[in-house]
């Protein structure tokens, strides 16, 4: 008998669109406040997760086609790659730079090569943990 | 000039990242990785010829000046292990391209091995406490993987032990970081070593210090080396030669930097308590040596002996004791790395590990029959050949320290070692021939390159060793005087 999860599926619509504009939030926050990478990228799993959870792993793999060893490898590439931009500049590895321009609607913002640094955790993350939790799933001989 | 010092530890890092990326493009990661570990070596002698005329070379990440910054320092002792870390890498990676299977180049053999390269050569850069535990985690996942990759029913039993140990020791480690960091404030190596002169080290400090020494004792295998033949013996062989070759010496390079940098106040206590330990672990080392008929188990109980050995030069604290503990060290990491291929060619010819059932090899194979011969003697420290010099300085800074008991254990262990050694160059090689070339289980057609390189370099070590000598005397000299260290770490800034 095929359980009725209508419920389910119509919050789950709702509650991933929120999960993800919330760690989007929490990533962007990360540079001057408690947040960055690391819980955007966790809490982006725990959108992807509750998608896998509420529908099934084919599905969302369908409609979400990542290879997440690949998204966790090139994550960590980022993050790597913006410490030797220091040392092309002539700085030291990791070294961090930023400048406040201004940008027409949002007005005068910071930009900071920290966030590429942080674009990187987040990807490293999200792979990771998806892919320890898909790799778990699989395991149901 | 100083900003090169990151690229040993950074190039194997990113080279291992993009084969992730380019999984299944074999040919073009086996290219990219020898390519990436000579420039390691290339990088790493312009360091050393850099350090002998400049001194020492720091860097700190991300310019945050020390002591708050994380520093990566190369002094000529870690230079000089560097160095040989990439000429063994070059030569096992060669060795792996005949003898991985495709399904284990497929799972990402290739990013591991540069992974466990980036984590080796990171912990001999390091000049942060907390950073040694990132290193060592980076290099030891990677070594958890590849000694489980394949997911034989023996490498899983033996790699339960190595996973449960090393986890355990890495809690002791951070345990005994807490400590350090609640007595002086601060992790970097250079400051803990500033702050512990100052105050001295009382009997506080000097249990922390016992607690970092079982840490890498577990690491090195000196006397805690239970879980150690095992798991080194049950990975494929360029794996476990690489294993055998850089791993444990990551622990003995850690015990070395801690003992001459940080806690070298209270030698009568730490260094003499080292002392024994390395005494027992050359005696039960080489019991195990000469108690086991497979080839393997043989060989890793020679690691064993190895590590008691380059430990009992720490342990007399003598220049010549250094002297000779760098020497052993470097003789150490060729040496291990050859005689574990050649033993892996060995099985691979005759389809056994066990001496008894093999015979006559020299008839077929009189090229490895010899580079064994050679390796064996520059083990046993026969002159010319690597291990020699090595020997004498430690023995004679044994001697300088009036740990006589010591020297002569380490010239017994010697004795047991040529046992061992002969045991399995007398069964594998002479003999009547048992199998004709066509029966073989296997061709020695391409591996003997890294073989010969290996080979080449223990003669070139013992025969020349006028060329190394300059870089090894900067090495002892500064591993004997820790203020170079500092002064080098802090840059003229005030210490606070």
């Amino acid at each position: 008998m095929k359980p009725n999860d209508v419920i389910l599926h119509t919050v789950t619509k709702l509650a991933s669109v929120i999960i993800f504009a919330f760690s989007i939030h929490l990533f962007m926050a990360g540079h001057h406040q408690p947040g960055g990478g690391f819980i955007g990228g966790l809490t982006t799993t725990a959108g992807i997760i509750l998608l896998f959870l509420a529908f099934d792993i084919e599905t969302i793999r369908k409609n979400l086609p990542i290879d997440y060893k690949m998204l966790a490898a090139l994550g960590v590439l980022i993050s790597v790659l913006t410490g030797v931009g220091g040392l092309v500049l002539g700085e030291a590895f990791l070294e961090q730079m930023f400048d406040y321009i201004d940008v027409p609607l949002f007005g005068n913002v910071e930009l900071a090569t920290a966030v590429l640094f942080d674009i990187g955790v987040a990807f490293a993350v999200i792979g990771t943990s998806v892919s320890i939790i898909l790799s778990i799933s699989e395991d149901d001989l | 000039m100083d900003k090169i010092i990151i690229l040993p530890v950074i190039l194997p890092l990113i080279a291992g990242l993009v084969f992730i990326l380019l999984r299944s493009y074999i040919k073009v990661q086996r290219i990219l990785s020898v390519v990436t570990l000579v420039a390691v070596m290339i990088t790493s002698i312009f360091m050393m010829v850099h350090i002998n005329q400049h001194g020492i070379l720091t860097m700190q990440l991300g310019n945050w000046q020390a002591p708050f910054g994380i520093g990566i320092v190369a002094d000529m002792f870690s230079t000089l292990l560097v160095l040989t870390t990439s000429i063994v890498a070059i030569c096992c990676v060669i060795f792996a391209f005949k003898t991985i299977e495709k399904e284990r180049e497929e799972h990402y053999f290739y990013a591991l091995f540069l992974f466990l390269i980036s984590g080796v050569i990171g912990s001999f850069l390091t000049g942060d406490l907390f950073n040694l535990y990132v290193f060592f985690e980076v290099l030891l996942l990677a070594s958890y993987v590849l000694v489980t990759l394949g997911g034989k029913k023996v490498q899983l039993r033996e790699a339960m032990k190595y996973v449960i140990i090393n986890i355990l020791s890495s809690i002791l480690f951070l345990v005994g970081i807490a400590y350090m960091y609640s007595i002086t404030g601060t992790l970097s190596f250079a400051h803990i070593s500033v702050r512990i002169a100052e105050a001295g080290q009382d009997g506080f400090i000097t249990t922390v210090a016992i607690l970092f020494l079982l840490v890498f004792a577990v690491k090195a295998g000196l006397f805690l080396f239970y879980w150690l033949p095992g798991s080194y013996s049950v990975p494929p062989t360029a794996v476990s030669a690489v294993f055998a070759a850089l791993l444990t010496k990551v622990g003995i390079y850690a015990i070395i930097r801690m003992f001459t940098l940080i806690f070298y106040h209270e030698p009568e206590i730490t260094h003499v308590f080292i002392g024994v330990l390395a005494a027992l672990t050359m005696i039960l080392g080489g019991i195990g040596a000469i108690g086991y008929w497979e080839i393997e188990k043989i060989l890793t109980y020679n690691v064993v002996i190895g590590t008691g050995f380059i430990l009992a030069g720490l342990a007399a604290f003598t220049h010549n004791g250094l002297l000779g503990a760098t020497y052993y060290l470097i003789h150490d990491m060729i040496i291990k790395a050859l005689i574990f291929l050649i033993g892996g060619v060995i099985v691979y010819l005759t389809g056994t590990n066990n001496l008894k059932e093999m015979s006559g090899l020299i008839r077929t194979h009189p090229y490895l029959g010899w580079m064994f011969f050679i390796a064996a003697l520059s083990l046993i420290g026969i002159p010319p050949l690597s291990g020699f010099i090595g020997k004498v300085f430690i023995t004679r800074g044994t001697f300088e320290a009036d740990l006589f008991w010591l020297g002569i254990i380490g010239l017994l262990a010697s004795l047991l070692i040529l046992y061992s050694i002969m045991k399995v160059f007398m069964n594998a090689f002479w003999g009547e021939t048992l199998l004709s070339e066509e029966e073989e289980y296997g061709s020695t057609k391409g591996v003997m390159v890294a073989i010969s390189i290996l080979t080449f370099i223990t003669i070139a070590l013992g025969i020349g060793p006028e060329f190394i000598q300059p870089y090894v005397d900067t090495a002892v000299e500064a591993l004997m005087n820790p203020q170079l260290y500092i002064d080098a770490v802090f840059g003229g800034n005030d210490i606070p």
